[in-house]
């Protein structure tokens, strides 16, 4: 029932933000409902602690430690989202760069692309899994293009076309399974439920499922942002309103990854090896490679945090490829940390191209002169993002740097290479940005601090402490993953 | 092999002639037409599959393919490129053997990759699903070599043509739920790209993608 109420929450806000438009209370309402969703989901994570995992609505949706607390982390990070968004966008509106139509559009979809999301990371159903993350991906395709700048419609462009036809391979991956499972389960849609496909997966057949990965990691993958199927990510979050930069990055990217976990959990288990495991810890290896030296020669600083979550995503892909308890565990708490410090790392972000009024990284200077909680609000994004200790990033990498140590000690190498480069660049391009004189030309703002102050608030107390309940979670969903 | 199976088998065939014959034509009446047709050819098999496997659920999506795939798409792309006044417009195409011997690669490779699935199954269907997989990776193909952006969308939507197709030869179709979704994203992304066109005719003021190609990695700049 939860469930249920957590869908019509989103949904009806979609549709209601649609009704009321640009009227004045729009982003608080916006505000509201993201913090509804957040709330009910709370509720659900209580539930799902207390009695474990479930299925509800006949079936059509299952929670289970894994998903749950993605489903909170994505309704907690979109409503500090819609917080910093009010701010956000009441600047770009006020500037002129969108228009009456535009915000209207903008509120709408924004509660569309949480609904996407929640349901893709509910459904029981492989196929309507696929059919959100298409749904993710239509609802946020023209809000990266909302500003209508050639740079702006030529990136949303990519990125629709590159993800459409990253996402149609894996509807093929999905017809693949289903025909996989027709033959165990039997026809209907009893055969493509995960609940169903767990029970059953050493008796489906190997080949075709090892075929049907093989679409899956090349559709979700793009999505995830994998390299080489990446060229759509760092246009989309550079061009796009910062905003939806922050759940791009944030939220989407996690959900993708959580599609292909799913996957591969079911996969290895057909082949009673880690076969699918391997061919993501490749994908993640090349990722955090590619992405740490791509960080080194970014100008804008968009683009350049959009590289930087390709190569979060990379390890967490490689954390999960590897398997095991605690490389396991680290991937969990890399996709809970990395969510929160990129997101609040955007949100900073997009304060300081709208006090230097650019996202080129030469013209953004002396930020901490200039409004000192954004200046440090980005120096503590960096230090964290960047995996020092306190933060929590520090302790999931290094979690999956003792398994990688255990397990594939000869990737250990490479994978301090790509932490070691990625730490070089940002660390000197943040310098630059928050250190010395101002410009003297530079915009005044109302900046949201509550949203960026909270996101590092938590990702330091994840890297110090680490509660009991969050524990027992991940522990079951290791279980889970197994 | 049955009389029905053999129709179905044609079907696809002629279904993977077409996939050919997008990928090489020019003009884009001449695309439309060749889209509508394939769109055809992907009801008909289905609803044989229906008849054959008696299931009624398919009957529904063949309609539906009816409907979508032969007269609402090609009827919004119709209007589309009559209201932008694009439909002189010849796309130079380098090299068409090249491209055909590259697409006919591609379908051998599509029968080399399903060869094991098409040991296990018993379906009538079974054969066809190497040229599913062959017109998805032709939609492939056309989406990279065309440098125009209805020529694009056409290639996508073959390439949504060459899925379809494959959920109904490999499997006797999704679940009803799974393809009304899909049907319905479908329709949702034809919506956008028709948006679109829009937007990149008024910020580019023209629809060949070789202007969009601004957003590379700033080198010096």
């Amino acid at each position: 029932m939860i469930i249920v109420a957590l869908f019509t929450v989103s949904l009806f806000s979609a549709v209601m933000l649609a009704i009321i438009g640009d009227r004045r209370l729009a982003a608080e309402i916006n505000i509201l409902a993201s913090f509804a969703t957040f709330v009910i989901s709370l509720f659900l994570a209580v539930d799902v602690y207390h009695s474990g995992g479930m299925t509800a609505a006949d079936n059509y949706f299952f929670v289970d430690a894994f998903n749950v607390y993605l489903v909170v982390l994505t309704t907690f990070v979109s409503t500090t989202t819609a917080v910093f968004s009010r701010n956000y966008m009441r600047f770009e509106r006020a500037h002129g760069k969108v228009g009456h139509k535009g915000m209207r559009f903008y509120h709408a979809m924004f509660q569309m692309f949480i609904f996407a999301m929640l349901l893709a990371l509910l459904t029981n159903n492989v196929g309507v899994l696929w059919i959100s993350m298409e749904l993710a991906t239509l609802s946020t395709v023209l809000l990266v293009s909302l500003y209508r700048t050639p740079s702006s419609v030529e990136a949303a462009w990519k990125y629709f076309i590159l993800c459409g036809v990253g996402i149609a391979l894996a509807l093929f991956g999905t017809i693949l399974l289903y025909f996989a499972s027709e033959k165990v389960v039997g026809e209907g849609t009893q055969g493509l439920l995960w609940t169903n496909l767990i029970l059953v997966s050493d008796r489906l057949e190997p080949t075709i499922l090892s075929l049907a990965f093989i679409f899956f990691v090349v559709g979700y993958g793009t999505k995830v942002g994998l390299v080489p199927l990446h060229n759509w990510l760092p246009d989309a979050h550079s061009e796009g309103p910062t905003p939806i930069s922050a759940v791009l990055s944030g939220l989407l990217l996690n959900i993708a990854l959580y599609a292909l976990v799913r996957c591969k959990v079911l996969v290895n288990k057909a082949m009673g090896s880690n076969w699918a495991g391997e061919i993501m810890m490749g994908f993640g290896i090349l990722s955090l490679i590619v992405a740490s030296f791509s960080l080194l020669r970014q100008k804008d600083v968009k683009r350049m945090f959009a590289y930087s979550s390709i190569e979060h995503m990379g390890i967490a892909t490689f954390a999960f490829g590897l398997g095991g308890p605690i490389a396991t565990f680290g991937g969990l708490l890399h996709m809970l940390v990395h969510s929160l410090t990129k997101s609040s790392i955007f949100f900073t972000v997009g304060h300081a191209a709208q006090i230097s009024g650019t996202q080129h990284i030469a013209n953004i200077k002396g930020l901490i002169k200039a409004n000192p909680l954004v200046g440090w609000g980005m120096v503590f994004g960096v230090i964290a993002i960047t995996g020092m200790p306190p933060f929590g990033v520090f302790a999931s990498e290094f979690l999956i740097l003792t398994a990688t140590m255990k397990y594939a000690p000869m990737l250990i190498p490479l994978f301090m290479l790509g932490i070691a480069v990625a730490f070089a660049a940002l660390f000197r391009k943040m310098q630059t940005m928050v250190f010395g004189d101002p410009p003297e030309v530079r915009q005044e703002i109302s900046a949201a601090h509550v949203p960026v102050f909270l996101h590092m608030a938590l990702v330091l107390v994840l890297g110090l402490y680490f509660p009991q309940f969050l524990q027992r979670w991940f522990l079951d969903a290791v279980e889970i993953l197994k | 092999m049955t009389f029905t199976a053999q129709i179905i088998n044609v079907l696809a065939a002629c279904i993977l002639l077409t996939s050919f014959g997008l990928l090489v034509q020019r003009r884009i009446y001449g695309l439309l037409r060749i889209f509508a047709w394939q769109g055809l050819f992907l009801s008909a098999s289905t609803a044989l599959v229906a008849y054959t496997a008696g299931m009624n659920h398919l009957y529904i999506s063949a309609a539906l393919t009816l409907t979508l795939k032969v007269v609402v798409l090609p009827y919004i792309l119709y209007v589309l490129v009559n209201r932008l006044n694009i439909y002189r417009d010849v796309e130079p195409l380098v090299n068409i053997p090249a491209t055909m011997l590259i697409g006919i690669v591609l379908v051998i490779f599509s029968y080399h990759l399903t060869a094991p699935i098409r040991e296990l199954s018993t379906l009538v269907t079974r054969t066809t699903l190497a040229v599913a997989l062959s017109t998805v990776l032709l939609g492939f193909l056309m989406m990279i070599t065309r440098k125009k952006a209805v020529t694009q969308i056409i290639g996508f939507l073959a390439l949504e043509n060459g899925l379809f197709f494959a959920a109904t030869s490999a499997t006797y179709g999704m679940p009803l739920v799974i393809e009304l979704g899909v049907a319905l994203d479908i329709l949702i992304a034809a919506f956008i790209f028709g948006i679109f066109i829009f937007q990149i005719r008024t910020t580019f003021d023209s629809l060949d993608l070789k202007e969009m190609e601004k957003l590379k990695e700033h080198e010096g700049a």
